[in-house]
This record gives structure tokens, C-alpha cells and sequence, in this order.
């Protein structure tokens, strides 16, 4: 295998051991492995497997964990996939208003009451995903000049469309009773949600954007030489787009739907793999994906133990550290 | 043959080009030549179809290129853009490995073939040992041989080129030229190239079709077209047309002493 995936996937483990090792209560790890892998095998636990590190372990820190990778993959990748579509290493999920347009999307949904019923665990992230495309739409046709997309008109465009949807989101907010307690946590970047059923539902959301994500990879190194060439090359423009826009916008609808808005992630760690490992898309997307899931799972693991036993909203140490090399980037990018 | 019949193309209501005929046969070089804004790009543009035309059709070999789609016709013609505003990040190869675009799979797995296709297309162009580099690092000579080897790779019948020689030095335009002649001959391709250098015109064309406020003023071999009377006239500049002392082909100097432009 290639040493950059390598590298990442004992990364991405590191980070997921530490992820359900590490709380309150502190598991040891070899003991982790050892119950893991007589509960994947069928054998009895090992003796020192309590009641208590089976309950943390399987019902609260697992579910955890994989929610938080999930997240930290399509927040990520799909910034990979906005920022080689828009053509400007700027291009957040986050930056450019989809963030807060999924979490419009979220909270409509939730202000219906959706979220009581199971059906609700299907449909949230679904209406963050229809409010999600129609912001980046919007964003897009603002910003977009046909060659590529000069820094400041995307960030305005951007600062523009996420104030009125979080303006929206605020009046939602305000309107209603009891419910809504959760959205603010969101908007804090907080709000992770518990438990397995979350995991379940954002699973194929993520599967299903990523995967036609990693497909788009060459289409988006053509896409880098502007529209004309990427025709001329035989690439069918349009319907590349499409594809990607769809495919980035389902991933991080679900990932912020159950995750809160979480900033920065699609920002820098698509960002260090270009400089690490070059800007081949078919590369990026899966690089950046394995990245995004180890930052995020320690973005987490840091936000959860920091100020123990307070937690953090992990979208705030995403904003605190993620911020600086915004404009770090800014600054260094000459567009 | 690629046919190019009665071509007009509109911007907005402004129209660009007005009933443009011509073809180029296979291993035939015609340059595009004529002032700023004649339509030499919008030309080039409506052949590789990023442009639709208002009226006319294009044809290589019978076959109306607006019947097919756009990995079709990537596969019938190539195009070689000035190098400018490249992704600089990208190596070499990867941007060689874009001109395979039309044969590869959803995926963009290149197959050996392709492989084989990108190894030929940088040996041709002498930018194999460049392979590794990344195209902002290189020099405006190589990152024009670079698309030229993407367009090879490509592996089509018919190249356009949109002034390729603009930003390279003297020994630079010439070896482009020369390599382009080369391979024009030996992959029989149909090529269109616009030109400002009209000496280099004369030189390196078959033939040369002289636009003027987008319409065809002459077509032909460089003797033909490039005369001292129609080219003072349409370039608003006294000029005198002298032959090539080897070549025997038309060279195009400016009137010395107090020529000026016949504002």
C-alpha cells in the first residue's frame, strides 16, 4: 500500500483506541483489545472486563467514537471535494454557508417535531441535506466567475448566506419552546448525539457521499484547468458538477445534522494533505477523509477532557485552532 | 478533413463570426492569423465545441461533430491552450495523464494503454525527465511542451493550438514549431493553429486563412494570402512582404523611417 494511506490508517487507529480509551473512567487499551476481540469472536470477556467498562465501552464511548470519525470523514472529505469545485483552498463547508444551511435544514426539522419519532432520525439529516444544496447553489452562482473563484467574493458570499440562514435559525429558535435546547449546542458546535441510532442513520448518508466522492477524483483534477479545457478534455462539466455538489453536500448535511456545526475541519485537513501529498484529487478526497476523521477524534478527545468533567463543544476547538490558519492560508494564498 | 462550413457565432447579439468556410486535410498546418479581435479564439472555441454556433457545421471526415458528445469529441480533437493560469500544484504526469480523459473508466483508473499513451506523448516532446516536476516550477517553454505532450496523449486526429508561441523566447517558438510540423506530419494530424508572429505564419503553415472583423478574407498557401497590399490594409500599417532567402516564402517587415500606423 502506499505510504501516505499507511500512514494515515495507523494515525486514524491511534486516534480511535485513545477516542475509547480515554474519559472519566479510563479503559486500558490492551484490556479494549482483549474484549473486543472475544466479543468479535464469540469467546467469554476477559476477567477484568467489568460491567462498567462494557456498559461506557459499547453504549456510550463506541457510538461516540464512530459518530465523531464519521463526522471528521465527511466534513473533510467533502471540504476536499468544495474547495477543488470552487477552485480556492478556502472553501469550507463551513466557510462557505452549507454549514449553516444543514443546520437551518436541522432545526426546521426539529421545530416539526420530527426528531420524537424514528422516521425523525432519517429525515433530519435530510431536510439539512435540501437546505445545505440550496445555500452552496446559492453561494456558487454568487461567487463563481466561470475560471475560478476569487478569495473574497466567495468568503463574502459566503458571510452573506449564513448570516440570513442562522438569522432564520435564531427566529426558529426563539419561537419555540422546550424542543429546541439542542439547536443551541449545535450552533456552539456541540450537540453530538448519543447512543447508536445516530450512527446508524448518518452511516449511509457518508457512504453514499464520500463513495461518489472518491469516484469524482479525476473529473476534479481536470475540473482545476477551468471549464474550457475540462470540456476540451472530454469531461462532461455540468454533470461533474452536479454529481459533486450533491455527493459533498449529502456527506456534511449528515455529518453536521447529528455533529453541530463544526468548522475548520474541511478547511485544514484537506489543506495539509495538498502540501504533504500533492493536489491529485484521487488522491485528496481518501486522504483527507482518513485525516479528517483522526483531527476530528482528537479535536474531540482534547474538547471532552480539557476541563474535565465540563465538556466542550468540539466545534469550538475546531474554530479556536482552525481560525488562525484560516488566515494563515489567506494570507498565503495570493488570489 | 476537417470542414468547417458557413460558421457564424453570436455573442449576445453581437456577432463574431460571419459565414466562416474552410478545412485543414490530415498533416496539413493552417495558421488562423488577422488583428486583435478578428475571431481567431471564438473560431477556435466553436471548433472545439466550448462555443455553439448560430449557424453552420462542423464535420471531420463526413461526421457532424455537434451529434457527438463532449468525451466523443475529445476524442476526435485536442486543443493546445496558451499556458497561462495553470494549477501549479499539479506534476507533470498528472496533467499529461488529463489528456486521457475520453478513454478512461468512471473511475479515472488509467489502464497500461494509457500509461503507454503518456509515456510516448512526454518521450515525443522531450519532457519525460520532467515528469516528477510540478508544473509551476517550469519554465513557460516546457509548461507549453507539457500541453502539447497532454494533447498527444489525447491522441486525436485533428489539434488546435491557440498561440502557442505567445510568451516563449525566439529558440523556444521555433523549437514548438518545429516539433508541431514534425508531428503534424508523422501522426497525420489535421491542425489549426492562431498565430500573431505572420512570419512565423508563413514559415510553419500550409496554409495560412487570414481573418478580418470575423470574416474569412483569403485562404491559402502564404504567397497567396500575405500580400504586401492586403496586409497593409487590413493591419492599418504600411508593410513591405520580402521573400524568405531560403524558404522562398513571404516575410512580413514593417516600412522603416516614419512608418506609422495610418491611424
Amino acid at each position: 500500500m502506499q505510504r501516505p494511506f499507511l500512514l494515515n490508517f495507523i494515525l486514524l487507529a491511534a486516534a480511535l483506541v485513545l477516542s475509547v480509551a480515554v474519559g472519566a473512567v479510563f479503559v486500558p487499551p490492551d484490556l479494549l483489545a482483549r474484549a473486543l476481540l472475544a466479543r468479535g469472536m464469540g469467546f467469554a470477556a476477559p476477567v477484568e472486563w467489568t460491567k462498567t467498562f462494557e456498559a461506557i465501552v459499547f453504549k456510550i464511548r463506541l457510538p461516540h467514537t464512530a459518530l465523531i470519525a464519521l463526522s471528521g470523514m465527511a466534513l473533510a472529505g467533502s471540504g476536499a471535494a468544495y474547495q477543488g469545485l470552487f477552485r480556492n483552498p478556502l472553501a469550507d463547508p463551513y466557510l462557505i454557508g452549507v454549514a449553516s444551511g444543514a443546520s437551518l435544514g436541522a432545526v426546521m426539522a426539529m421545530s416539526l417535531g420530527w426528531s420524537a419519532s424514528s422516521l425523525g432520525m432519517f429525515a433530519i439529516p435530510a431536510a439539512a441535506f435540501i437546505a445545505s444544496l440550496l445555500t452552496v447553489a446559492i453561494v456558487y452562482t454568487l461567487a463563481y466567475s466561470g475560471r475560478s473563484t476569487p478569495n473574497t467574493t466567495l468568503i463574502l458570499a459566503g458571510v452573506a448566506v449564513s448570516s440570513f440562514t442562522t438569522a432564520l435559525t435564531s427566529f426558529l429558535m426563539l419561537r419555540s419552546q422546550g424542543e429546541l435546547h439542542r439547536a443551541i449546542a449545535w450552533l456552539m458546535g456541540g450537540g453530538v448525539l448519543s447512543g447508536w441510532p445516530p450512527v446508524w442513520s448518518v452511516l449511509p448518508y457518508v457512504v453514499i457521499g464520500l463513495g461518489a466522492l472518491f469516484s469524482m477524483g479525476h473529473a476534479l483534477n481536470v475540473l482545476q484547468f477551468g471549464e474550457e479545457q475540462a470540456q476540451q478534455l472530454g469531461l462532461a462539466v455540468g454533470r461533474s458538477r452536479i454529481i459533486i455538489i450533491l455527493a459533498a453536500s449529502l456527506a456534511t448535511a449528515a455529518a453536521i445534522a447529528f455533529s453541530g456545526v463544526i468548522g475548520f475541519i474541511g478547511l485544514i485537513v484537506p489543506h495539509v494533505a495538498r502540501i504533504l501529498w500533492g493536489s491529485d484529487y484521487r488522491r485528496l478526497i481518501p486522504l483527507s477523509t482518513l485525516g479528517g476523521a483522526t483531527v476530528l477524534l482528537l479535536a474531540d478527545l482534547f474538547a471532552r477532557t480539557v476541563m474535565a468533567p465540563q465538556e466542550l463543544p468540539v466545534g469550538m476547538i475546531t474554530a479556536l485552532a482552525g481560525a488562525p490558519f484560516f488566515l494563515w492560508v489567506l494570507k498565503t494564498t495570493d488570489r | 478533413m476537417l470542414e468547417v462550413q458557413s460558421l457564424s457565432v453570436n455573442y449576445g447579439s453581437r456577432q463574431i463570426l460571419h459565414e466562416v468556410s474552410l478545412n485543414v486535410a490530415r498533416g496539413e498546418i493552417l495558421a488562423l492569423i488577422g488583428p486583435n479581435g478578428a475571431g481567431k479564439t471564438t473560431l477556435l472555441k466553436t471548433v472545439s465545441g466550448v462555443l455553439r454556433p448560430h449557424k453552420g457545421s462542423i464535420c471531420l471526415d463526413g461526421r457532424d461533430l455537434a451529434r457527438l458528445s463532449t468525451s466523443q469529441r475529445a476524442r476526435m480533437m485536442s486543443v493546445v491552450p496558451q499556458a497561462r493560469r495553470l494549477p501549479e500544484t499539479f506534476t507533470v504526469w498528472e496533467t499529461v495523464l488529463l489528456g486521457r480523459t475520453p478513454y478512461l473508466g468512471w473511475l479515472g483508473r488509467p489502464t497500461e494503454q494509457d500509461r503507454q499513451h503518456i509515456r510516448a506523448a512526454l518521450e515525443r516532446t522531450d519532457t519525460m525527465e520532467l515528469a516528477e516536476r510540478r508544473i509551476g516550477e517550469l519554465s513557460g517553454g516546457e509548461q507549453q511542451r507539457v500541453l502539447l505532450a497532454r494533447a498527444l496523449a489525447q491522441d486525436t486526429p485533428v489539434l488546435l493550438m491557440d498561440e502557442p508561441t505567445t510568451h516563449l523566447d525566439l529558440h523556444h517558438q521555433i523549437g514548438l514549431l518545429n516539433l508541431v510540423k514534425e508531428l503534424a506530419q508523422e501522426k497525420n494530424l489535421a491542425t489549426i493553429m492562431a498565430l500573431h508572429d505572420l512570419n512565423l505564419a508563413s514559415v510553419y503553415a500550409d496554409r495560412v486563412a487570414l481573418l478580418v472583423n470575423g470574416k474569412l478574407d483569403g485562404i491559402g498557401a502564404p504567397k497567396d494570402v500575405l500580400t504586401e497590399a492586403r496586409l497593409s490594409e487590413v493591419y492599418r500599417l504600411p508593410l513591405h512582404v520580402i521573400n524568405h532567402p531560403d524558404l522562398g516564402v513571404p516575410l512580413i517587415l514593417p516600412e522603416g523611417q516614419g512608418g506609422r500606423p495610418v491611424a
